[in-house]
């Protein structure tokens, strides 16, 4: 890993005018330009038309889709919902990761194969996520609601994914559940470029462990934070695995966020022009955080 | 290294710890083990009382229904089908890319690098409406081949950041020597720098299978009949038809998830380097 820490120099490569890169790159170029870029264009220009539910025909109609689905009467309670789940889940996710990483970063016994199990939920299939707490959140037969009764929190089945008030939260803890290795891993590595000279020197500075994290180990994985937190909250806002399969959206539409409304509108009442609206406009909510994104890393790829 | 005597507030410190990392251990392990311990419950304890974390008796009959009456392991075959496509190629797509902007200098190189960063943020909801005409029109639509395509297109990005990543990291000493023993840069990146990639290649294919393995929106939307339909999209039709089987749908979650888990903690220690560098380089 050290040697690449030379760029200036390192730069001095093979073949400099030569076709080579280009041919190394193309199959990769031509496989995301058609199976993402093409497509991409084409959704973003299907949300100013109106496309046929049968041939596919478009007609291009300005921006009636967009005003067509902000006049929708669950627009504002869908933009409100997604305000909800991705806040909700990242700053979870954040705390979550947070603290876990800075247990793990202390010395303990076998610390590799417990930072090796935490990561598990990460590659875990988003739908077997969902079985999983499907059958731990039953409300008849489930561990969580049984034990719940069995030491007399609640007096009958708890209906965490069919009571309108609790489906957003509930998902929201799951999502929480799913995300926090990810969080945990990024902020671990962080940690552990803080040099333990400036802990010690803060510390004979008569800083206590409070001190030392706030003054010396905050600054320096406040980077990686914030580039965590910015990926997450564009993931978050356009993951919808979870939610479609546990609750659909519901019970009514107290769980439905716009991309998954986006999804529903384009799939269930097959109105392609409409779905893809709801998705482009929350790109163009979401290109905020993408640009902080690309600013943030061009800072610290500068720094290096 | 030195022994201390702990004062009793350390020995406090260090209960809290430990306990607290066990507690989250559970937290995290927790939903695997009662899905693991469901799927060996015999059915008639299951339906009649639920959840249990020590069943009365263990048995796998679970498995040999679902494996026996139901299109499990036709899903499952899918699966890995679409994934021995879908990881050679993200491999080839990626492997090359990664060498061309690890150690080529070329016009483009940058605006080719911020378009990666940006490919990995690309809403699926968004694309999957024009990817699935786009697929018809290719015949690709309800087709294994089809999603393995969509498949390698998401994993390359993050694949050729980690291998980009890896390369970066391997002296270059070795290839300027064989340039001045006058080899060809495809002889060198062949017989010099391949090799070494390896490790590198083993790490990033790994991250593709997961992702193939685990995909669902794309998977749901472009796969229609028994024939294409992978993991994911047939426990999904399980959820809705076995509602009160909770001993078919948790065997069937235990088989699914076995391949994934296993393949994550084989190359843990790389993936999880690379995760971490992917994201906070970009």
């Amino acid at each position: 890993m050290l040697a690449g820490k030379q760029p200036t120099r390192a730069r001095k490569k093979m073949g400099r005018r030569g076709y080579e890169p280009y041919v190394l790159l193309a199959p990769a170029i031509i496989l995301i330009l058609v199976f993402a870029g093409y497509p991409l264009v084409r959704s973003i220009w299907m949300a100013f038309n109106k496309v046929s539910a049968f041939t596919g025909e478009m007609a291009f109609v300005g921006f009636d889709n967009f005003v067509a689905i902000t006049q929708a009467p669950d627009f504002w309670g869908n933009l409100g919902r997604t305000g909800m789940w991705v806040g909700g889940a990242v700053s979870l996710q954040l705390l979550g990761g947070l603290v876990l990483a800075l247990l793990i970063n202390t010395k303990f016994p076998l610390r590799g194969v417990y930072r090796g199990l935490v990561m598990v939920p990460w590659a875990t299939p988003s739908v077997l996520v969902a079985l999983m707490w499907k059958w731990l959140l039953d409300p008849n037969n489930g561990i969580i609601s049984k034990a719940l009764r069995g030491v007399g929190l609640a007096d009958r089945p708890v209906e965490f994914l069919s009571d309108p008030a609790m489906a957003l939260p509930t998902l929201i803890v799951i999502d929480a559940w799913q995300g926090i290795p990810l969080f945990t891993v990024m902020i671990l590595a962080a940690l552990q470029g803080v040099s333990e000279d400036h802990k010690e020197a803060a510390a004979t500075d008569g800083c206590g462990p409070v001190g030392v994290f706030r003054h010396v180990v905050l600054p320096a994985i406040i980077p990686t934070i914030l580039i965590t937190v910015l990926l997450r909250i564009i993931w978050t806002a356009n993951y919808v695995d979870l939610i479609f399969i546990l609750t659909g959206g519901g019970p009514g539409v107290s769980s439905t966020t716009l991309a998954l409304q986006s999804y529903l509108t384009a799939y269930k009442a097959t109105n392609f022009g409409q779905g893809a609206a709801y998705s482009v406009l929350q790109a163009a909510i979401l290109v905020i955080f993408v640009v902080m994104y690309l600013r943030l890393t061009a800072r610290n790829e500068a720094q290096r | 290294m030195r022994k201390r005597k702990l004062t009793p507030k350390q020995v406090l410190g260090h209960v809290t710890r430990y306990a607290a990392l066990l507690l989250i251990l559970v937290a995290i392990l927790g939903p695997y083990i009662v899905m693991a311990v469901t799927s060996l419950t015999p059915k008639a304890e299951l339906a009649a009382a639920g959840a249990s974390l020590i069943p009365s008796a263990l048995t796998l009959d679970a498995y040999f229904e679902l494996v026996t009456t139901t299109p499990f392991l036709n899903y499952l075959g899918n699966s890995l089908h679409v994934a021995l496509m879908a990881v050679p190629l993200t491999l080839v797509c990626a492997t090359g890319a990664a060498i061309a902007l690890s150690r080529f200098e070329f016009l483009g190189r940058r605006q080719i690098m911020t378009a990666l960063i940006l490919a990995q943020m690309l809403p699926a909801v968004l694309l999957v409406l024009s990817l699935q005409g786009q697929l018809n029109v290719m015949g690709l639509l309800d087709n294994k081949f089809g999603l393995a395509l969509v498949h390698a297109a998401f994993a390359t990005p993050f694949a050729t950041w980690l291998l980009k990543g890896f390369l970066d990291g391997i002296p270059r000493e070795l290839e300027e020597s064989g340039s001045i023993d006058g080899a060809s840069t495809w002889q060198i990146i062949r017989l010099l720098l391949m090799p070494l990639l390896l490790p590198g290649m083993v790490a990033a294919g790994t991250y593709a299978f997961i992702l193939t393995w685990n995909e669902f929106l794309y998977a749901l939307t472009f796969t229609a009949s028994p024939a294409t339909r992978t993991l994911p999209v047939g426990l999904q039709l399980f959820i809705g038809e076995y509602q009160i089987r909770w001993d078919l749908l948790t065997a069937g979650g235990v088989l699914s998830v076995l391949p994934v888990v296993a393949g994550f903690l084989l190359v843990q220690r790389r993936l999880v380097a690379g995760l971490a560098a992917g994201a906070v380089k970009g």
